[in-house]
């Protein structure tokens, strides 16, 4: 079982435009992911309504977890990209 | 001449001047859950539920895919990504396969998630709308009904609602609505400020609009608040076609604002960023720029080079021109994230505007400094104001801080009563004036602008509106100092020559008004101005203004 743990970096949390750009990324991994904060259920990555669900903030600690073969590289992806403040990103509305 | 079988015609108050015509149709309500209906073939069953809500997910690309803006495409991809949710579509196809019908089976899958979103709070509770929206609209589809929203029948029809909300406005298509018809609404809702954005004719708080029949011809005055019924469709293309052709006529007056007599009356536009300044091609200049684009959706306040580079770009492209640059324009009302403002009982009455500086005057300075900088590398005229000011303290502080900054020009809104009645004291310390219709309206009337049910109140032709603009117009004559308004009243070319009879020396509106209003002004002379404004002052009530001077 490969495992990241993971603080998420976006400004607005794993809400909106982060959460959708996750969880399109976690659906195209080729393995299933889950993902949870704390010692809650762990919920699957690619279903946006329950990453919605766990309420994550900036600097929210999530674990990632996924089995099989890609899961190591599938994770180190997913980590960065929730690593990453996705918000700052955003191109600003001149 | 309406025939005699035409009945009688539907009133309301018009928003959006112009003239069109067309078939009705209704936004689609939200469809009632049937009784739950036994279920013979399952497997076919649970297969027409998920396909409802494939469509839903189509219908959101759809959505996304004609709407130019990027915030807006990515929240309806997010909600596609909601619909299409693997658990979601599991849930429904287990639902069904446990007996449930469809529309039953896509209510049960979304109330477990409704449940977990309330129960969580915040945002998400704020979500809640957005499944509810979703749920509706599949259990819709796989009723066979058409969506809730607006509908898209793929010809030109007059779209009749009880009021838009700001998500059917994605919807709506331009090439096929003519005209709008709100049973609620005022002249400041959301309805009014879409039609005027897109040029549409609409007319609102319009008794009996939900009541017309879809597929009834209706001929609608945007200007008068006219709804005719049972048109003729040859009378309405030639309505429209005379429609279409005084336009044109009132497009052929250019130049500045002046009455017949030669008064001139700074016609000028309001703009948010560089983006709008297109549909200001006709103006003197500006006379609102609101900043606060600039500071939305952001968690840390942008950097002095950064705001001076937006700015920039404005003034650059208006050397030579009047630019009105408002401070932020933020608060309880309007949250700004980085502000970490406390949430107050009344956000309306709250620490919003130029209160700001109470707590956070560093916003201010750098915004100022950012403005100078600006300003010191174009040739635009720029002039600064402040909003929400209700004493001659304030405004002297804020007077102050522009011209330690370097700026000549300070000046401040006038949105309260207390600042209406003290123009003159105001003028003693600030270089300009300019009136906030909106605001003005909501403070004088203790309603709030975003109340439907209010909307009479906040009338732009009350008379106890009209004399706090006159009190403002008085102290601007006796200071020789100019005096405007920047509100959505400005843009109304019957009350055009009401406020320049009232002393308004310009009138600030978005860029497709200013045809109108230059032609308005152009046919009355400051006489008659005065005397227009006197009979408006006069009046009972704002119907009986908007009549007398009509």
């Amino acid at each position: 079982m490969a495992t990241r743990t993971v603080t998420v970096g976006s400004a607005s949390g794993l809400h909106a435009r982060p959460a959708a750009l996750f969880v399109a990324a976690a659906g195209a991994a080729p393995v299933p992911v889950t993902i949870r904060t704390g010692e809650k259920r762990a919920v699957p990555a690619n279903s946006m309504l329950s990453v919605l669900s766990l309420g994550a903030k900036q600097g929210t600690e999530v674990v990632l977890e996924a089995d099989g073969e890609g899961a190591e590289a599938a994770l180190d992806g997913l980590a960065e990209l929730l690593a990453r403040d996705l918000d700052a990103e955003e191109p600003a509305d001149a | 001449m309406p025939d005699s079988a035409e009945p009688a015609p539907l009133h309301g108050i018009g928003v959006s001047p112009g003239v069109a015509g067309g078939p009705v149709l209704r936004v689609a309500g939200v469809p009632a859950l049937p009784a739950p209906a036994p279920v013979t073939d399952p497997a076919a069953e649970a297969g027409r539920a998920v396909a409802a809500l494939r469509e839903v997910v189509a219908e959101l690309h759809r959505r996304a895919g004609r709407s130019g803006e990027k915030t807006l495409v990515d929240v309806l991809r997010a909600q596609a990504m909601m619909a299409e949710d693997p658990l979601l579509l599991e849930a429904v196809r287990e639902k069904v396969l446990a007996g449930s019908d469809g529309p039953h089976a896509i209510d049960a899958a979304f109330a477990t998630h409704r449940a977990a979103f309330e129960a969580a709070g915040g945002y998400l509770a704020e979500r809640v709308a957005d499944l509810d929206d979703l749920r509706d609209r599949a259990v819709a589809v796989c009723l066979g009904r058409p969506m809730p929203g607006v509908p898209s029948p793929g010809h030109r029809y007059v779209l009749t609602a009880w009021d838009l909300a700001p998500a059917d406005t994605v919807d709506l298509d331009p090439e096929q609505v003519v005209a709008l018809v709100t049973e609620s609404g005022g002249p400041t809702s959301h309805t009014a400020i879409l039609a005027r954005a897109l040029g549409l004719p609409a007319v609102v708080a319009c008794p009996g609009a939900r009541d017309l029949a879809d597929g009834t011809t209706v001929l609608v005055d945007g200007a008068t608040g006219l709804v005719r019924v049972d048109v003729d469709p040859v009378e309405v293309t030639a309505a429209e076609t005379a429609d279409r052709e005084h336009r044109t006529a009132v497009a052929a007056i250019s130049g500045p604002g002046r009455t017949s007599d030669g008064r001139p009356v700074a016609l000028l536009a309001n703009i948010g960023s560089a983006r709008d300044l297109a549909a200001a091609d006709g103006a003197e200049g500006v006379g609102l720029f609101r900043t606060e684009l600039l500071f939305l959706d952001r968690s840390r306040e942008p950097e002095l080079a950064e705001q001076a580079e937006a700015y920039r770009e404005v003034f650059a492209a208006l050397a030579g021109r009047r630019v009105v640059i408002r401070t932020l324009d933020a608060g309880a009302d309007k949250p700004l994230p980085f502000l970490h403002q406390a949430d107050e009982p009344n956000p309306a009455l709250g620490v919003r505007g130029l209160r700001l500086v109470r707590q956070r005057p560093e916003l201010l300075r750098t915004q100022l400094a950012a403005i100078a900088r600006a300003a010191e590398q174009t040739g635009a005229e720029v002039w600064v104001m402040a909003p929400m000011v209700a004493t001659r303290a304030e405004a002297a502080e804020f007077a102050d801080a522009v011209h330690a900054a370097g700026l000549p020009k300070a000046g401040v809104m006038v949105e309260v009563p207390a600042a209406a009645l003290r123009a003159g004291q105001l003028l003693e310390v600030v270089d300009f004036l300019s009136i906030g219709t909106n605001d003005l309206s909501q403070y004088t009337f203790a309603a709030d602008r975003q109340s439907g049910l209010l909307a009479e109140l906040l009338d732009p032709w009350q008379p106890a509106l009209l004399r706090l603009i006159a009190e403002v117009g008085t102290a601007g004559r006796a200071a020789g100092k100019p005096v405007g308004v920047c509100g959505e009243a400005a843009a109304d070319p019957l009350l055009a020559p009401v406020l320049v009879g009232l002393g308004m020396t310009s009138l600030s509106m978005s860029g497709r008004a200013l045809g109108p209003v230059r032609a308005a002004l152009a046919a009355r002379s400051s006489a008659d101005c005065a005397r227009l404004a006197r009979l408006a002052l006069d009046a009972d009530d704002a119907q009986r203004a908007r009549k007398a001077v009509a």
